[in-house]
């Protein structure tokens, strides 16, 4: 088992009304799975990936990522797993703007404190296939360009799940096909990959669906 | 993170906003130039103050008659000194390398058809010794001058200038009250000491002076130089004392005359530069405490600004640490570049301020070490709180950050 949560809940506090993103939310994905997660906005799929990818802090149940029990960890903890075991990828890239794509991929691997940033980085370039591209800045990079290197930077660190919200999101169909047989790829050699979507067709495409409906997993899934 | 890569990533951030950077530097550019050319000017004006002091002599002690000052009226009497207290101040009192009885007065000096109207001082042959005269040309009297009332005079370096113009005055005569004095020398130019002029004086011997042109029994003033090796203060008791018992002077009752030590010049004159330096320098670091605001001012709008790019680095693990290290280092260096352009910018001030101005400066290694330390201070101290802030971003919503 890569990742298990039990009864997982979370309630926001939205002036007076207390909305509950969500109540009781138990997944399991084992290793080497491409799952996805998907529902309508306001199901809890966005409050459910800050959880799994260690941005946020469940208020009740249990988080188990890779064997170790993160539910209740500390910040610099959180910044460690983070930093260790989940790789990103966000729907607007979110490279930072003013420094080469191959410094961009390094990033993770300086705040992890490694010393053979620079050969690590080439080698997740080169999986992404943008090896000719690596001195670019994110500004001179088509938009299938900057996600490949975000998955490049998601991957360097060899975590333990990739974590994608809407990575196609503000791509075309073409280019966003890319992106997913890049993620199949990653996939087939053996990473394990969630991508939050609420696009049928990406879904379709990753090996399992958990879809969310209120704050809980839809029945049949 | 490793510090190199901290501090590259801070100046390509730095780059990419040049002018903006370069703005919030200027207040400490500013502040620092003005802290260094202020201090420097200080420095200057204590340096020329002590200069002039020097030029008056060293280990000098200065006996004047009347008591001390009492709210600006000396007290006793104004002739209260006699050359028989100098006589015996030097006969009796130990670490005295000179001493020169003194008289003085304005009169008018003729030379054919020139003439200036200047201080007579009728002194012993000791006395360019005491103050620190230099001769420009020929020489001093000699005690045997003086003793036999022999009418010579020295002249200051303007006197000899307005009497004479380009002739030499070596062996000519000059008219002092209607009697002829013959110039045996020229003083070395001094510099004007703003109350005293000592190029515009003619000296002469003292019994001349006292005799034939002033006609007093008494003396204005007696100078003593103590030896190097002298306790000046030990020998101003003395004099003192010397004089009371003199003088007799009941034991409570007030002094008829005046001691004025150097080292009390001195003292008043540093005390007197140390407040003006620490007005300049004061006016100036506030400038620089501006400055600091200025970057702080800065440093919060690029925290809002690189909101989202704090929720990427958070995202992929960067500790609340390693972000208030990344924006409280852009801050310090801000603030220690501009210090060191502020040094820069000092040092020409203070160098135009001595080549266009009549003011000395000095820069000294103090005031550099202190700039930079402030300027750094400055930038982490105004650096903190928008770097606090920084790393106390909430990465979802920095992320989400439009």
């Amino acid at each position: 088992m890569m990742l298990e949560t039990q009864n997982l809940q979370k309630t926001y506090q939205l002036g007076e009304a207390t909305v509950t993103a969500l109540a009781g939310v138990n997944i399991a994905i084992d290793e080497g799975e491409m799952v996805a997660i998907t529902g309508p906005s306001g199901s809890g799929k966005s409050t459910l990936m800050h959880i799994l990818g260690c941005l946020d802090t469940p208020d009740g149940g249990k988080y188990i990522l890779a064997g170790e029990d993160i539910s209740s960890l500390s910040k610099d903890r959180l910044a460690t797993i983070r930093n260790r075991k989940i790789g990103f990828v966000f729907q607007f890239f979110n490279l930072l703007p003013r420094i080469s794509a191959i410094e961009n991929v390094e990033l993770p691997l300086l705040y992890a404190g490694k010393k053979e940033t620079r050969s690590m980085a080439i080698q997740a370039l080169e999986t992404v296939g943008l090896k000719d591209r690596m001195t670019h800045e994110p500004n001179q990079l088509s938009g299938g360009q900057r996600q490949r290197v975000a998955v490049a930077r998601a991957i360097v660190t060899n975590p333990a799940i990739i974590l994608a919200d809407e990575p196609t999101g503000n791509l075309d169909s073409k280019t966003g096909d890319e992106i997913l047989s890049l993620f199949q790829r990653l996939n087939e050699e053996g990473r394990t990959i969630i991508v939050v979507t609420h696009d049928d067709y990406v879904s379709r495409h990753c090996g399992r669906q958990i879809r969310f409906r209120d704050g809980k997993v839809e029945e049949g899934y | 993170m490793l510090f190199w890569t901290i501090i590259k990533v801070s100046f390509k951030s730095l780059q990419a906003n040049k002018l903006r950077t370069f703005l919030a530097m200027l207040g400490i550019i500013i502040g620092v130039g003005a802290v260094i050319s202020m201090l420097a000017l200080g420095a200057g004006a204590k340096n020329q103050v002590m200069e002039r002091i020097t030029a008056m002599g060293t280990n000098l002690l200065v006996v004047s008659p009347g008591g001390d000052r009492r709210g600006g009226v000396r007290a006793g009497s104004r002739e209260s000194l006699t050359i028989k207290d100098a006589q015996e101040i030097r006969d009796t009192i130990d670490g005295i390398a000179a001493i020169s009885p003194l008289v003085r007065g304005r009169e008018q000096v003729t030379y054919f058809n020139e003439n200036v109207n200047t201080t007579i001082t009728g002194t012993a042959s000791t006395y360019l010794e005491i103050r620190n005269f230099e001769m420009e040309k020929g020489r001093g009297f000699t005690v045997m001058e003086e003793d036999h009332t022999s009418r010579v005079a020295i002249l200051g370096a303007n006197t000899a200038e307005l009497l004479f113009k380009n002739q030499n005055p070596l062996g000519e005569r000059i008219r002092i009250k209607n009697i002829n004095f013959k110039v045996i020398g020229v003083l070395k130019e001094k510099g004007d000491q703003g109350w005293f002029n000592p190029d515009e004086i003619v000296v002469v011997p003292y019994p001349v002076a006292m005799k034939q042109l002033f006609g007093q029994p008494h003396l204005d003033e007696i100078d003593i130089k103590a030896n190097t090796d002298a306790d000046l203060t030990q020998v101003e008791e003395d004099v003192t004392a010397l004089l009371r018992k003199r003088h007799r002077i009941m034991e409570d009752a007030e002094n008829d005359f005046h001691v004025r030590n150097q080292a009390e010049i001195i003292d008043m004159a540093s005390t007197f530069t140390r407040t003006f330096t620490i007005l300049l320098g004061g006016i100036a670091g506030i400038s620089l405490v501006v400055g600091g605001i200025g970057i702080m001012n800065i440093m919060l709008v690029t925290v809002t600004e690189r909101t989202r790019e704090i929720g990427v680095r958070k995202a992929i693990g960067a500790k609340d640490r390693d972000i208030l290290r990344q924006f409280l280092l852009e801050a310090i260096l801000i603030s220690a570049i501009g210090g060191i352009l502020g040094i820069v910018f000092g040092f020409t001030v203070a160098y135009a301020i001595k080549q266009f101005t009549e003011y000395q400066t000095v820069i000294e290694t103090f005031s550099i070490m202190l700039a930079l330390t402030v300027s750094a201070s400055v930038g982490i101290f105004f650096g903190f709180y928008p770097a606090f802030r920084a790393a106390k971003l909430d990465p979802i919503a920095a992320l989400r950050y439009e």
